[in-house]
């Protein structure tokens, strides 16, 4: 890094924002499920899932927006089993978000060693054919500009897409349903709103979103899928949700704090400080776990966040 | 039928029948409805009222009967189709979005939009201002529901109704949550609405309220249709009868009150509630032996914090609690029970039993691990179902089989046993909140005469309700209580309901009097 201060704080800064970015989408997808009333634990299975669509089809397609939109797919169809389960049947959320957590990763390793002559690894897609980076080549290469705005399209999508879902849960017809919802189910189901459905598309956009968030990691930040890649992201994107108070800004603030911390232990990694990098990998988790015990406080969830809806028979 | 104003039918229900299960609910149920017209329905706690109200508005289908909206035959599948026909319910339980402000709860569902799906909260806060101003419904629509008093929640709820065009409005239960003065506004608001020409049904079972403000009354006992009657010549005993099926008797027998010596004694005690806010805030009141002190107070006003400060389960923050002159402040609730204080608890099924436990099992429950019920920390079934079988039959629990499951008693019955729990104790001081809450009429009448009973036997009785007849029937002093601090202790002889109501809301603030 030269040694130049400047220089190791675009480092850190375009770091961050790409390890951010998975946890941004992926949160986003919290955000919508938990606002309508459904608990979604199943985030990392969908973005596992979302991960390995995302690696395979862009080895296969060459396309990596072909790839980004099938892993949105797989994401939000492992997520409709989570809404059959939690939504029609009333299943305990937990559960089956746990159930979604097995369900993911382990398709993804079956899939992956029919298509992969039985290998747990995608083959890694070549440079050319990852998710392009607008801005390559404008700014001077290795100068704090390059470092900080030199990134994957998923990136900004994903800044535009904090906006979209801001503003499609605060200022429209769907949001302002969903929000009723997650609060009060029975208020809105007497004014004629259908609960199913608005939980239904919530838990699907969900998934669609931590596919996103999967592809985001497989096919931006590295090439190729890998057992390993998503482990724990998921879990993390969910503490973002409830540190970011179920809001999609605040989700965001709180997913570039955790990728912050990502992008230190990548630097700390490359300064050769004597740490061990498994001490090292922790830094992230560790971070999540102390902010959440920190500094949360009471943070107040819909009302009917985790809670089943039943139409009322006695 | 002998009023003419009222010739047009708008509601017809012709025999309705629910069945859950195999249990009726409704039982051939007939209920015409006209235009202009206020219809109470009556009927006690699990009559079938909210059933049958539940059915016009779509949200039950009935097992079998037919519904006529102005004179044509509806199958109201869902509250879609009646709200399309113009029926609009205000439920017990307010269906609010707490975090939404007014207008977007009113609008909910029937959203106001720029054109893809954006919402129009300019439109649908003057469309809502305009609708209140209409039928005089007072409300901020910017304001957030968690915000505003249950008065206005509740004028939400019936502009919501409007908002969608409303003709006929349900109103299930309106006056549970109101002071007297709030009550006497929603008259006002009934009539304002009937004479536009709406019709209103109103779910209740208080009989001073139905001879003030309905026209007709419909009278339902389990389940079944007893009649349908003229309320300006019928009189309230009449229609308690009805209600009850047998002659009922609505003033509480009791003689003089002898008051003793001073039991319990609160000195400015602070109570947190949930939220971390001082629900009790600074309280203090003297209760005497030989004398049922009633507190009357507007639900939220500290009521569940202080008896949960006084029997142990919720910390005092600071001041003190001294019965007989002991310290008895932040002792554990076991300590409680044995210096005699005993607990009739707000909530029966949740803190009063354990409701898959047998009678027997309940009746011990605050002396299980005392002789003879148990030795060396093993129970003696034998002495459990032999003390439980005698308290049945003394306090006449019914049914009398001591290893029926509490579940499955009656709510009347849930409270003999553990009325005849707590009065076994042999308490000093007897706390008896909401006691009569979702019972019928026979069974209040037998829940009063047991606290008059203990005050006779010269012990200090503490009643909480929020019903503020039962407080001033009972008691023979009335505290009221307002934002957790006692704001006014009168003699039960001289209280009246108006000067008690205008306590209750804080001094009257509400009405700009004071």
């Amino acid at each position: 890094m030269e040694g130049s201060l400047i220089l190791t704080i675009g480092f850190i800064l375009g770091t961050t924002l790409m390890y951010a970015t998975p946890l941004i989408y992926t949160a986003l997808g919290g955000v919508i499920s938990e606002n309508a009333g459904v608990v979604n634990i199943g985030l990392e299975g969908m973005m596992t899932i979302g991960a390995f669509t995302g690696a395979a089809v862009g080895y296969f397609t060459g396309n990596p927006w072909l790839a980004f939109i099938a892993a949105g797919l797989a994401g939000g169809f492992l997520a409709l089993f989570h809404a059959i389960a939690s939504v029609s049947f009333a299943a305990d959320q937990v559960v089956s978000g746990i159930a979604i957590n097995f369900l993911g990763p382990g398709l993804a390793l079956f899939l992956s060693r029919i298509f992969f002559e039985g290998a747990t690894m995608t083959k890694s897609i070549s440079l050319n054919d990852k998710i392009p980076r607008p801005f390559n080549g404008i700014f001077p290469q290795n100068s704090i500009l390059d470092l900080i705005f030199n990134q994957y399209a998923t990136v900004y999508l994903a800044f535009f897409l904090v906006f979209i879902v801001w503003y499609s849960l605060y200022k429209t017809k769907f949001g302002l349903r969903l929000r009723a919802v997650g609060e009060h189910p029975k208020a809105a189901d007497t004014l004629g709103v259908n609960v199913y459905k608005i939980r239904y598309w919530a838990v699907i956009l969900s998934g669609v979103f931590a596919g996103f968030g999967g592809a985001a990691m497989s096919i931006a930040v590295v090439s190729n899928f890998r057992p390993t890649l998503i482990s724990g992201q998921g879990f993390i994107a969910l503490a973002a949700v409830i540190f970011g108070k179920w809001k999609p800004q605040g989700a965001m603030l709180a997913a570039l704090l955790f990728g912050g911390a990502q992008g230190l232990t990548v630097y700390l990694g490359g300064t050769g400080i004597q740490v061990s990098s498994q001490i090292l990998a922790m830094l992230p988790y560790v971070i999540t776990l102390i902010v959440l015990i920190g500094f949360v406080g009471k943070a107040v969830s819909p009302a009917a966040n985790g809670v089943a809806y039943e139409k009322g028979e006695r | 039928m002998t009023h003419s104003k009222f010739q047009e039918k708008v509601v017809e229900m012709k025999n309705i029948t629910k069945v859950f299960g195999n249990f009726v609910a409704n039982e051939n149920i007939n209920l015409t409805v006209h235009k202009g017209e206020v219809h109470a329905l009556l009927g006690e706690n699990g009559a079938g009222k909210s059933t049958l109200m539940n059915i016009l508005y779509g949200l039950y289908t009935p097992t079998s009967g037919e519904i006529f909206i102005k004179g044509q035959k509806i199958d109201i599948a869902n509250p879609n189709i009646a709200i399309k026909h113009g029926i609009g319910m205000v439920h017990q339980h307010f269906m609010l979005v707490e975090p939404f402000t007014v207008a977007e709860n009113i609008i909910l569902g029937m959203e106001t939009t720029k054109g893809l799906g954006v919402l129009d909260l300019k439109k649908a806060i003057n469309d809502v201002k305009q609708l209140s101003e209409k039928y005089g419904l007072h409300v901020d629509p910017e304001a957030k529901i968690e915000d505003i008093t249950v008065g206005m929640q509740q004028r939400v709820e019936i502009l919501k109704a409007l908002y969608r065009g409303a003709e006929i409005l349900i109103l299930d239960e309106p006056t549970a949550v109101l002071t007297p003065q709030e009550i006497h506004e929603l008259i006002q608001i009934i009539r304002n609405l009937t004479e536009e020409g709406k019709s209103i049904i109103i779910i209740t079972h208080k009989l001073k309220e139905i001879k003030m403000a309905a026209d007709y009354c419909t009278i339902i006992r389990r389940g079944k249709f007893i009649d349908t009657v003229d309320v300006s010549v019928t009189s309230e005993e009449d229609l308690a009868s009805k209600m009850v099926g047998r002659e009922v008797s609505f003033a509480v027998d009791k003689v003089e009150a002898k008051p003793g010596k001073k039991v319990l004694s609160i000195d400015n005690i602070v109570v947190k509630d949930n939220r971390g806010i001082n629900a009790v805030d600074g309280l203090s009141l003297d209760i005497y032996g030989g004398e049922i002190l009633g507190i009357a107070g507007i639900d939220g006003n500290g009521q569940s914090e202080l008896i949960d400060g006084i029997t142990g389960l919720r910390k005092v923050e600071s001041g003190s609690i001294q019965l007989h002159g002991n310290d008895v402040t932040n002792k554990t609730p076991k300590e409680i029970i044995e210096r005699k204080i005993s607990t009739i608890p707000e909530d029966r099924q949740k803190r009063g039993l354990v409701l898959d436990f047998t009678i027997s099992e309940n009746m011990v429950l605050e002396n299980y691990h005392k002789k003879p019920f148990a030795k060396n920390g093993v129970l003696s079934h034998q002495k459990i179902k032999e003390f439980a079988k005698e308290l049945i039959e003394k306090f006449d629990v019914r049914p009398t089989n001591e290893n029926a499951k509490a579940r499955a008693l009656s709510g009347g019955n849930q409270q003999k046993v553990i009325i005849a729990r707590e009065v076994t104790n042999d308490p000093d001081l007897l706390i008896a909140a909401q006691p009569t809450r979702g019972l019928d009429v026979g069974a209040i009448e037998y829940v009063h005469k047991a606290l008059v009973e203990q005050r006779d036997k010269g012990k200090a009785v503490l009643l909480v309700s929020l019903e503020l007849d039962e407080v001033m029937n009972v008691s023979d002093r009335i505290a009221v209580i307002y934002e957790g601090k006692i704001v006014g202790i009168v003699d039960a002889k001289n209280a009246d309901e108006n000067t008690l109501g205008l306590m209750m809301a804080g001094g009257g603030e509400t009405h700009g009097q004071s």
